[in-house]
């Protein structure tokens, strides 16, 4: 018998907030028109790449919680994580904040780490609104764990692109948007893999055992969802990942996507496609909330999948460990168009009278 | 149950060496063979142009100029951004002539400026191209003990 590694919320938290900002190229892809805010140059005013991406989650956390329509001062908690060592990014941006800051490292899985704890405090009552937010930079992850930008270098096509951006979501126990309504905890999985430009095929094995641990528990097959995204598993990734389910007799049919696959298109060079914080957080704030809200989508299975390797570990030989965390979200929206109307436009009076 | 794993991991690692896309060898050449080329051209032409404007240099002052010329060059071009594209086009093409050089000792400078100046630009400078220094370094010891005893 295997440990439960799901749960289950009984009060659904709600996702009243979000917002996304990226950088010039990824504003060119495919999802250009869908985030919030594009930013003109990489260094976004700021004299270094690190403090760049710092003020992207700034931005990115003020955005969510204006478009929540909260005050700062109606947050709790902070969650918060990405790529640099010691979480400067995060950690810097939470000084601006006056909440409290919770500080997460799940690599590019950080995301659906930081929505399931939240979802957790506030389920359990512990917190009424917490924010969840997470991002990267292409300039500051190539230093930290490649080489400098002008090396005159060529990439190996298992190769991909970190994405410039940060996502933010504001979570509540009450209001109106997406809820989230199930997290499943993943395991961290090593199958062997030591090409650290091949982060697909390390991170593949981690989302393969999530998503069986989260079918398992829940009793569900893909079928119950309109939308299985992952985080940036890349081209190859995906196309390993859809194997190994094969393998384990589930088969992945359209409703499967990679969100690393899907963020560029093709002539922008990419090679295997997006990855970093950044890919699963500005999607999901962007595209996924907006198709959630819309009632587009009902239910959407969202797994960022996370490379848990540093360049010390790899370069002493250790291979690549990977991990990813699921989370399920559902959408509020009923066919009903009308109610739908007058709550919203009741919930729109209290905030005036406020 | 470390017996199954290790098999596991091997199996999965041939798998994925099976499954990874192949670069393509022949145009990966051609390209590095023409950019190569042309920076040797290059390096040729600039050499003979010193020798007709200086017609009394010896001939190794004239090589000694031609490379900090080339060397010179390659900064600039790593400088204003052009290098790396470059590159990614020519790959072995235009690392393996001394501009591939210049440009591993530039690139980390440029890039670790805001350390300042003794922290990043110095101590970062040979992060790519020191271990080159120290491997011909070490090898001209040995050649030159082994040719001691000759």
């Amino acid at each position: 018998m295997k440990a439960n590694q799901t749960v289950k919320f009984k009060n659904k938290p709600v996702i009243i907030g979000s917002y996304s900002i990226v950088g010039p190229k990824e504003g060119k892809g495919n999802f250009g028109p869908y985030f919030n805010y594009v930013i003109k140059d990489d260094s976004f005013g700021e004299d270094s790449y690190e403090k760049a991406e710092k003020k992207m989650l700034v931005s990115a956390i003020v955005g969510a919680i204006e478009d929540a329509k909260i005050k700062p001062n109606d947050v709790n908690l902070l969650l918060a994580g990405d790529l640099l060592n010691q979480i400067i990014s995060s950690s810097y941006a939470a000084r601006n904040f006056n909440f409290a800051f919770l500080g997460l490292f799940g690599a590019c899985s950080t995301m659906a780490e930081s929505m399931a704890i939240g979802a957790s405090l506030i389920d359990g009552h512990q917190f009424d609104t917490v924010v969840c937010s997470t991002g990267s930079h292409f300039c500051t992850a190539e230093r930290q764990f490649r080489f400098p930008l002008e090396l005159g270098n060529q990439r190996p096509p298992t190769s991909q692109w970190t994405v410039t951006g940060a996502g933010a979501c504001v979570l509540s126990s009450r209001g109106y948007g997406p809820r989230i309504s199930m997290a499943t905890f993943g395991k961290v999985i090593d199958f062997g893999i030591k090409d650290v430009n091949d982060m697909g095929a390390a991170m593949a094995p981690a989302a393969m055992d999530t998503m069986m641990a989260h079918f398992r528990d829940t009793d569900t097959t893909p079928d119950d969802y309109d939308l299985i995204v992952t985080g940036d598993l890349g081209k190859l990734g995906s196309e390993i990942l859809i194997d190994l389910m094969e393998d384990q007799g589930i088969k992945l049919g359209l409703n499967y996507n990679d969100c690393g696959q899907m963020y560029y298109t093709r002539n922008q060079n990419t090679l295997s496609g997006g990855s970093g914080c950044g890919c699963s957080a500005t999607i999901f704030n962007s595209f996924i909330m907006k198709k959630l809200r819309d009632g587009e989508y009902k239910k959407v299975l969202f797994m960022p999948t996370g490379a848990l390797m540093s360049t010390t570990a790899s370069q002493q030989g250790e291979t690549i460990p990977g991990i990813c965390h699921a989370i399920v979200i559902e959408s509020d929206v009923v066919n009903n168009k009308d109610e739908d109307l007058k709550s919203s436009k009741k919930q729109y009076k209290i905030k005036k009278h406020k | 149950m470390q017996v199954d794993e290790k098999k596991r991991n091997e199996a999965y690692n041939r798998y994925v060496k099976a499954k990874i896309p192949k670069t393509k060898p022949w145009p990966s050449l051609f390209n590095s063979f023409l950019v190569g080329g042309i920076i040797c051209c290059l390096g040729q032409g600039i050499n003979d142009l010193i020798l007709i404007w200086f017609p009394n240099m010896s001939e190794q002052t004239a090589w000694a100029y031609t490379l900090i010329t080339l060397i010179f060059i390659a900064a600039f071009l790593t400088g204003i951004g052009i290098y790396d594209k470059i590159g990614k086009f020519a790959g072995g093409g235009s690392i393996v002539p001394i501009t591939g050089f210049s440009n591993s000792i530039t690139s980390p400078a440029i890039e670790f400026k805001h350390e300042g100046i003794i922290y990043g630009i110095c101590v970062k400078m040979f992060t790519i191209a020191g271990p080159v220094i120290v491997c011909g370094v070490v090898s001209s010891i040995i050649v030159g003990i082994i040719y001691l005893f000759i």
